[in-house]
């Protein structure tokens, strides 16, 4: 409103708009975003596609609506500790669920580990790069000038891809390439936008409709650490119950399956300390 | 604490700072005083940092310098390089984001110059470069001052473009805000902490400099022949 910089704006204006705002401010006061009867998940950025996937199946079977935030696991892991609203917290990294359950954060015992993150070497799909013949050697073609990796000081994929690089002993050569981004997704974004001309990603993140086309190749598993992600019901959690439920639909076979397809690694079925299966 | 981050900071926010000066001056002035209908057009795009959420501007920053973006193709064009992971990428997105707060000032400064000292001085004969640098600038000296800290201290202060743009590379993007971020990530609250304070403290320090200064400058600025 400029007009209030050169003394225009009339007082009478004012009372004729201000019915209109009021009832503008109201509806919008009275809108309620959330359901007080969803489940609340804070979810890793990988589990991204998954999790729709996941939650919608739920929502068909039983009527329930799982309400997801997306992001870096340790940012949930400090806003967890100042009390935010979550039910469940499926961390990228089992640290993060350890640790709330050492502090008295979590619902003792029902820590599951629901899935090893699986990594690639990604690469847009008009890269001239033989990537699935060459592998580790594409980083090293002068064409790729920028790796995008999440930062390695804290997020999992970040470590893992560092590891990576120093066991197939071409970190050094690679060192001043590497950009990061601040989790997983971040990272992707870096090489869909074409800035960086390579990265070292989630597989779970293919399945965005962005990267379904890209160059991938793998990198075996045992050339870093494993990805342990995990996932745990929060003491504060206002539904523990609906929060139980859910997570066992994530155990239970049907849950298992639609995490393997999206580019996940299955923990064996048993030996999985947590909460008992329903 | 990383002095390493803090000293990158600062660079960039000078460098903002010095070239939102220079692009601001020119700029602020035509808003001021020019009569163009299609005025509060500008005056609504110059504003729009204001409104946008810094990733949403990052989002589109690192669109453009992409390889297919116009910066990014002006840039491949002219220096071999991508623009993004950056210093000079990073001072150009943090120019954007930062100009309304250099222009808004100015803007505001110049207008309240008193119509009547410019008519007097076009009456006695000076052009208007002249009416600027005799008239204008002396009486508008508070508002560049507070145009030059909100910017220095605005893109100190800047995360979200700056992470979505610079991809953390120690010495080059990895500014003091991101600093402390990856500090929280990483658990070490203390660390994150130590480095806030010292911003905080630096903040306040150059915040109260520039006010006790600005203070003295708008009481000489206030014309003598009103005071009796």
């Amino acid at each position: 409103m400029s007009a209030t910089l050169d003394g225009t704006f009339q007082v009478s204006e004012f009372v004729r708009f201000s019915p209109c705002c009021l009832l503008l401010l109201s509806a919008i006061l009275t809108l309620r975003p959330a359901n007080a009867q969803d489940i609340r998940v804070a979810a890793a950025a990988d589990l991204e596609f998954a999790l729709e996937d996941l939650t919608a199946q739920y929502a068909k079977q039983t009527g329930k609506q799982v309400k997801v935030s997306y992001g870096s696991s340790g940012n949930f892991f400090a806003q967890i500790q100042s009390g935010a609203p979550f039910d469940l917290f499926m961390s990228a990294d089992i640290a993060y669920a350890r640790k709330l359950e050492t502090t008295g954060l979590a619902e003792p015992g029902t820590l599951y580990q629901y899935a090893f993150g699986r990594v690639v070497i990604w690469m847009p799909e008009n890269a001239r790069v033989d990537l699935a013949n060459i592998g580790w050697k594409a980083l090293l073609e002068p064409s790729v000038e920028k790796i995008a990796i999440a930062n390695p000081e804290h997020a999992p994929y970040g470590r893992a891809a560092v590891a990576a690089l120093r066991n197939a002993g071409i970190y050094d050569q690679v060192r001043s390439k590497l950009v990061y981004g601040e989790n997983i997704a971040q990272a992707a974004q870096f090489i869909v936008s074409g800035n960086a001309q390579a990265g070292i990603i989630a597989l779970s993140l293919g399945a965005s409709p962005a990267m379904r086309t890209g160059k991938r190749w793998e990198i075996p598993a045992n050339m870093h650490p494993p990805i342990e992600q995990a996932a745990v019901i929060l003491k504060s959690a206002k539904d523990k119950e609906g929060a139980r439920a859910f997570l066992a639909f994530v155990k239970s076979s049907a849950g298992r399956r639609i995490l393997e397809s999206y580019g996940f690694n299955l923990p064996a079925a048993h030996g999985n300390s947590g909460a008992t299966n329903q | 604490m990383n002095v390493e981050a803090l000293l990158l900071s600062l660079r960039l926010a000078l460098c903002v700072s010095a070239i939102l000066f220079v692009l601001g001056m020119p700029l602020a002035y035509w808003l001021a005083y020019s009569r163009r209908r299609w005025k509060f057009l500008v005056e609504a795009l110059v504003a729009l940092p204001l409104v946008l959420p810094p990733t949403v501007l990052g989002f589109y920053m690192l669109l453009a310098m992409g390889p297919h973006g116009p910066l990014g193709k002006f840039w491949y064009a002219a220096f071999g390089h991508g623009l993004a992971f950056t210093f000079a990428g990073l001072v150009i997105a943090s120019v954007l984001y930062s100009f309304p707060f250099a222009v808004q000032p100015l803007v505001a400064s110049f207008e309240t110059v008193d119509r009547k000292l410019l008519d007097a001085s076009a009456i006695l004969g000076a052009n208007r470069m002249r009416t600027f640098r005799c008239v204008i600038l002396p009486l508008s000296v508070p508002g560049i001052i507070t145009a030059l800290v909100l910017s220095f201290a605005h893109t100190l202060g800047e995360f979200g473009v700056v992470l979505m743009v610079g991809g953390n590379l120690p010495g080059v993007t990895r500014t003091v805000s991101i600093d402390i971020y990856d500090h929280v990530q990483s658990l070490d609250y203390a660390g994150a902490s130590h480095t806030a304070l010292f911003l905080l403290l630096i903040s306040f320090a150059v915040l109260s400099a520039v006010y006790g200064i600005n203070r003295r400058a708008s009481r000489r600025a206030w014309p003598t022949w009103s005071v009796k």
